[in-house]
């Protein structure tokens, strides 16, 4: 038995910051110590705060080591480790009080979040089934297979009031319902997982299959005998390496334990479980175009009805949840319906994890109960925006969702509430933007990757983006006029009307989003020809005030277009002819001589 | 596996692990003195002795952590133990057997062993 357990981030993010070698080391040291028999190294999945990763807790006593190196892992065994003493260096800051170590739970980023969905992420070893049994793993399957009839876990399902975590919200419960009852020919039935998380900036899906696989595994077989389904499909991108090796690992070790198979529990119940993965397009994020994709055929979307939960997946009723949606499902058989419905607000139930990304100090993932603010999510668990800045506004629902500003800061973040101020939950991407960035900007970024990930079966999606998106360039390079402005805006609902699927219904968004809140910076970019954020590289000059510059010459050496000239003590000038705008002088002058404007 | 009961029991032997990653700080907590001198003095089976049988017994809220010196070197192996009312028993010149009986008889019948503590030997 051990007496301490070593708990190294095995996610992607600690992964890329060197977190394998760390526990290379760690394996290494402790033999050399003599502690193998007393101290068990652990991979887990994502803790959550990759800003500080590569991330190691240390049970009991609880330690929080942030960017942790190799070069450190001498000393963490040495003293920690063998002697029982703190290295006080490495501790996260904030669980460093004068009356010693404080619970990572008290910590800003920590305490308000409540997690389900991540429960056991960087808690448990995803790669072992049996510390998944140990935090009530396939328990839930156990009461559903044992004690419950499909009906009563629809009804469930319907009554905690679960929606949809992959965007739209449809409510769980009805889907599975649908799938049940609106064909009932005693043929095949499907579960699908949508695991093929595109939108930039949003990681928590992946998370929930690094660090807590078997969380999906059971939550698919629920369903499968909710519906009357005997085989699921997992969809999962192949950018995905770690998440795809550990549900691979997962699937086996379930079928190894008789809970995927034949007669699991010896309820006559059948279920088994097969991973597909996706080839990186976008549109397969859509549910028509992931079960085309699953088919084997290209990835294109189709017309809805009928919906899958009538002809999906092999033109047979399918249910498609998200992972999270999935990762809920578990706790709510187990900790009943109201349980799950006293969190959030009143058509919005449970939690939301949010990836929390672009200007702000704690990257990384959280998990909070529906109806928490947005300034709740941005300044307190977030820490705030780096060097000072303002915030600007804050951008949910990736290429499908629109910008928050800041005026919204205070409203209570749900479905609906989302919808009303012009963006969309989506899968839970949070990009936070500041002062620094142009909105206008922001949108044509947005376009460009549509323009790229349109699967171009329909023509207002294929095309539209695209001319849209040559609106905004025409924008941002000071060729715009106000008349492009209400073009662009009339294209935005010709596009959202006619589309085929989510993917050109959404892809608007960014720009109306934007020229709702943001229009004064549209017509500084057409008017005035100014980006007032300063990005726009057409529209801003770099110039040197004279009264400031003392000739020193560094930003002369510094240009690499050899635009700045000026002679040794007197004051340089930028020719603007010769000028690239990469702004290399301005980083270098030490007297803030260089402005842009 | 066919049954319930079968996943309980796979439950059961692994809870104690998983157990001792749990935040909470409010139960009982043993600390054992591992400084040079506590090492020395035979404190390392002093400490396994003390977490497995921890674990055995299955007692969730006892921690078992170490700590440094506390400046009685001569009584090494030093074991404090600190119950949720804030009372603190020190043991002194522990040993794998002393550990036994401390769980038994402190941590699982509240009853402290007082021929083993500080206040036994002639210290005071």
């Amino acid at each position: 038995m051990y007496r301490s357990h070593v708990l190294v981030c095995g996610g992607t993010g600690c992964t890329s910051s060197g977190s394998p070698a760390i526990v290379e080391k760690l394996h290494e040291e402790i033999k050399k110590n003599g502690l193998e028999e007393e101290v068990n190294v652990v991979r887990t999945g994502c803790f959550g705060l990759c800003a500080l990763g590569p991330i190691m807790i240390i049970y009991p006593e609880g330690c929080f080591y942030s960017m942790v190196k190799v070069d450190d892992i001498p000393e963490i065994v040495s003293e920690h480790l063998l002697k029982g003493r703190i290295v006080e260096r490495l501790l996260y800051t904030e669980t460093v009080t004068e009356n010693g170590v404080k619970a990572l739970n008290d910590t800003n980023f920590y305490k308000k979040q409540h997690r389900v969905a991540l429960r056991n992420c960087g808690v448990i070893n995803p790669e072992n089934i049996d510390e998944y049994i140990a935090v009530d793993g396939y328990q839930a399957l156990g009461k559903v297979l044992t004690e419950m009839t499909p009906e009563q876990v629809i009804q469930t399902i319907l009554d905690s009031g679960l929606r949809g975590r992959g965007g739209a919200g449809f409510p769980t419960g009805k889907k599975w319902q649908l799938a049940r009852t609106i064909v009932q020919d005693g043929g095949q039935k499907y579960v699908c997982c949508n695991a093929d998380e595109g939108d930039p900036g949003a990681f928590m899906d992946r998370s929930v299959l690094e660090g807590d696989p078997h969380v999906v595994i059971e939550a698919m077989a629920i369903a499968g005998y909710a519906i009357g389904a005997t085989q699921g499909y997992i969809y999962v991108r192949a950018e995905y390496p770690i998440a795809v090796k550990r549900l691979q690992i997962a699937i086996k070790q379930a079928r190894e334990y008789g809970l995927l198979g034949k007669n699991i529990f010896d309820s006559g119940f059948d279920f088994d479980l097969d991973i597909r993965l996706g080839a990186g397009a976008f549109v397969c994020g859509e549910e028509t175009a992931l079960m085309t994709s699953i088919e084997g055929k290209r990835g294109e979307p189709r017309c809805r009805p009928p919906f899958p939960a009538e002809k999906g997946l092999f033109q047979r009723p399918t249910v498609l949840n998200n992972v999270e949606t999935y990762a809920n499902v578990p706790q709510i058989i187990l900790k009943g319906a109201d349980w799950f419905a006293s969190m959030g607000t009143e058509k919005s139930k449970g939690t939301k994890v949010f990836a929390l990304g672009g200007k702000i100090n704690n990257t990384g993932l959280v998990e909070i109960p529906m109806g928490t603010t947005l300034r709740e999510i941005v300044f307190e668990i977030g820490g705030g925006i780096p060097n000072g800045k303002k915030f600007k506004a804050a951008q949910t629902g990736g290429p499908s969702g629109g910008c928050i500003p800041t005026e919204h800061l205070d409203v209570q973040i749900d479905y609906d509430n989302l919808i009303a101020i012009g963006s969309m939950m989506g899968s839970g991407g949070l990009i936070v933007m500041d002062e620094d960035n142009c909105m206008v900007d922001i949108a044509k970024f947005f376009l460009q990757f549509t323009v790229d990930e349109s699967c171009g079966k329909c023509t207002p999606c294929r095309i539209g983006t695209k001319r849209l998106y040559e609106l905004l360039e025409k924008i941002t390079s000071g060729r715009g006029t106000l008349e492009d402005i209400d073009k662009m805006e009339k294209l935005c609902y010709y596009i959202k009307d006619n589309s085929l699927c989510g993917l050109g219904q959404t892809a608007p968004n960014p720009v109306l989003s934007t020229l709702r809140y943001f229009r004064d910076e549209y017509i500084a970019h057409v008017v005035d020809k100014k980006c007032p954020a300063g990005v726009c590289k057409d529209l801003l000059q770099y110039k040197i005030v004279a009264d400031k510059c003392k000739g020193c010459t560094a930003c002369a050496r510094a240009c690499p277009a050899g635009a700045i000239s000026g002679t040794v003590k007197e004051p340089h000038s930028i020719d603007p002819n010769k000028c690239i705008k990469c702004g290399a002088c301005m980083s270098k002058c030490k007297f803030g001589a260089i402005i842009k404007e | 596996m066919k049954t319930l009961a079968e996943l309980q029991a796979i439950k059961e032997k692994m809870q104690s692990q998983v157990d001792l990653r749990n935040e909470s700080h409010a139960g009982t907590r043993v600390v054992v003195g591992m400084a040079t001198c506590g090492i020395a003095a035979g404190a390392r089976p002093v400490l396994t002795a003390f977490s497995n049988l921890v674990q055995e017994h299955k007692l969730q809220d006892v921690s078992v952590t170490q700590t440094g010196c506390i400046g009685l070197c001569q009584y090494e192996p030093i074991v404090e133990v600190t119950t949720p009312d804030g009372e603190k028993v020190t043991y002194i010149k522990m040993t794998a057997e002393k550990a036994k009986k401390v769980v038994e008889q402190h941590l699982m019948r509240g009853t402290v062993v007082a021929e083993y503590t500080i206040g036994n030997s002639d210290v005071s």
